[in-house]
């Protein structure tokens, strides 16, 4: 096993456990702790990948603003930050059902996928694949109208909040 | 031996490898080794950080500063340090353990970490991540998450109105510290600090003056020094979200601001005022570090300059300065700087930073323009004549109402 494996395990471990304890965890603020932990997790997965974009990515927005905003809120309502009543709902049994089937499905389908076996080719040292994923982002035979769409979409977004917080005179 | 560092590096690395050790362990090593040299230089730094901060403050004051203990007062830090770590630590009751516990260490270790990307000289440097600039904000929000956990975890309501600004405060300036960013990022046509750094033959701040203010102002929002600094305000919710911090936890925060501070100073120079360049810093690397503090340290005198000297706004001005001013006009100068990189010739650079240089002047007049025409017609708003309140008449004194003050 090469060091990196270790890595990765160890990274992997930290992640699922975070993730274990967001649900778990009787106080809500420590709920959001925790899920701060697991996306810190997974923007690691991310550097170990060499997609230094994604993980730095994940780290603003996750992090810095879904999380943050996520507290915020938890923190206005202090007074259910923390429930002592049952932590399940009594339809818990299929939630349990439907997700082990999920996963089973996910498991089975990639289990016939060849990328598991090739090994890695390595990146040369002369590619950038920032610059790779800036030209694809605009380049018109590849992700420019998903991007422009979903430019289109957040302004759209922007303009309505603006609309509902305008103080009418 | 123009350059003992990196000779130091090698000799050390043949050492290990001459030792028998594999290659990618001696690489692990001399990792740890450089991170723990860079982070224990930079803590030292931070001691002296306090020493100067209050020399600094005390000139701007008319007053002397600390100069009882030692020459120039220098062992004044050590003394409170001492001060610091024999406190009583106290945990207020009803807090939360953990998370208080960590809120500090977070607050400054992310300072800390934000030096991995910043080349000191032209050899040294943590690393050139090609990301760098984005690092930086990532570190910045994971900084915020600090503060908060500070105030929420302090179960103190003062402290919780403290993190509360903190969030609205950090959150609103980060937007436009991100698109002024991108405006070097322009310039070089790289994220990476370094490769910002190796480009700039000519200072940035000559090519994107308005970009640099509004990155400097928005970085000071981001620190929460005056005239930011409502996170803390004393006169309003006495210290903010550190207000049960004692001792060394206190220390912790305190260090942490002071260390950002200049490390704003140091990212600013390097994205704007040409980082470790300067005279005999391509030939010897080594005075390349003395220009980068130097210019690290301007900067961060710059910025208790405008601490001590503006005093502290008010909240609705905050959010209004940022979203209806900074970021509108971040936002002009990041396209007008696009729009004329494509026009003017890249491989002409005197030209190119003239242009530039051209193009932020309008800017800036434009805005001066813009301001002083809402400022006018706001002036004329003030003046306009209002009804004057008039005290509702008194009902007439009737002689019945009164007919003992008569005799």
């Amino acid at each position: 096993m090469s060091a990196l494996q270790v890595i990765f395990i160890l990274i992997a471990a930290t992640t699922l456990g975070a993730a274990i304890m967001v649900v778990t965890a009787r106080n809500l603020v420590h709920a959001a702790l925790w899920l701060v932990v697991s996306l810190f997790g997974v923007a690691v997965v991310f550097a170990l990948l060499n997609a230094s974009f994604l993980a730095v990515a994940q780290v603003v927005i996750y992090i810095g603003a879904i999380a943050i905003l996520m507290i915020f809120a938890i923190m206005l309502t202090r007074r259910v930050a923390s429930e002592a009543g049952s932590q399940v709902n009594p339809n818990w049994m299929w939630a349990v059902i439907v997700a082990g089937a999920l996963f089973a499905g996910l498991v089975w389908t990639l289990a016939g996928w060849p990328g598991f076996a090739t090994p890695l080719s390595e990146m040369s040292s002369r590619a950038d694949p920032l610059r790779d994923l800036g030209m694809a982002l605009v380049s018109p035979n590849a992700y420019v109208l998903p991007f422009e769409v979903a430019s289109v979409l957040l302004l759209a977004a922007m303009i309505g909040a603006i609309m509902v917080a305008w103080e009418r005179k | 031996m123009d350059d003992p560092v990196i000779f130091i590096a090698n000799w050390l690395k043949n050492l290990l490898i001459g030792w028998g050790l594999s290659q990618g362990l001696v690489t692990l090593i001399l990792t740890v080794i450089g991170v723990v040299v860079l982070a224990s230089v930079l803590l030292l730094l931070d001691v002296f950080l306090v020493w100067v901060e209050r020399k600094v403050v005390a000139r701007f004051q008319d007053r002397f500063g600390p100069n009882r203990l030692g020459p120039f007062g220098l062992i004044q830090p050590f003394a409170d340090i001492i001060k610091l770590l024999i406190k009583e630590d106290i945990t207020p009751i009803g807090a939360d353990k953990i998370v208080y516990n960590i809120a500090p260490i977070i607050a400054l270790a992310t300072v800390v970490a934000l030096w991995g990307v910043l080349p000191i000289s032209a050899t040294i440097y943590g690393t050139n991540l090609n990301v760098g600039v984005l690092y930086i904000v990532a570190i910045g929000a994971i900084s915020t998450l600090g503060i908060i956990m500070a105030g929420w975890a302090s179960n103190n309501k003062y402290a919780l109105i403290g993190a509360f600004r903190t969030v609205a405060q950090m959150v609103s300036y980060e937007v436009p510290m991100v698109i002024s960013l991108m405006v070097p990022v322009i310039l070089a046509r790289s994220m990476g600090l370094k490769d910002i750094v190796d480009n700039q033959i000519f200072w940035y701040i000559l090519a994107a003056p308005v970009a640099a203010l509004i990155f400097l102002i928005s970085n000071i929002a981001e620190l929460g020094r005056a005239p930011f600094d409502l996170t803390e305000a004393e006169s309003e919710i006495v210290a903010g979200f550190h207000i049960e911090y004692t001792g060394m936890k206190f220390g912790l925060f305190y260090a942490g601001e002071l260390l950002h501070a200049l490390t704003i100073g140091a990212i600013f120079s390097s994205l704007f005022l040409g980082g470790w360049r300067g005279p005999g810093a391509e030939a010897f690397p080594i005075i390349g570090i003395f220009w980068f503090f130097l210019k690290a340290f301007f900067m961060y005198w710059v910025i208790m300059w405008i601490k001590y000297t503006f005093p502290r706004i008010r909240i609705d001005q905050m959010l209004n300065f940022n979203w209806k001013f900074l970021t509108p006009l971040a936002l002009v100068t990041l396209m007008v700087t696009a729009i004329l990189d494509k026009l003017l010739p890249h491989q002409n650079l005197p030209i190119y930073t003239l242009g530039m240089l051209l193009a932020n002047l309008v800017i800036v007049w434009v805005t001066l323009q813009i301001l002083r025409s809402g400022a006018r017609s706001e002036r004329m708003r003030v003046g306009e004549p209002k009804p004057v309140a008039t005290p509702p008449q008194p009902a007439p004194v009737t002689s019945q109402s009164t007919p003992g003050a008569t005799q």
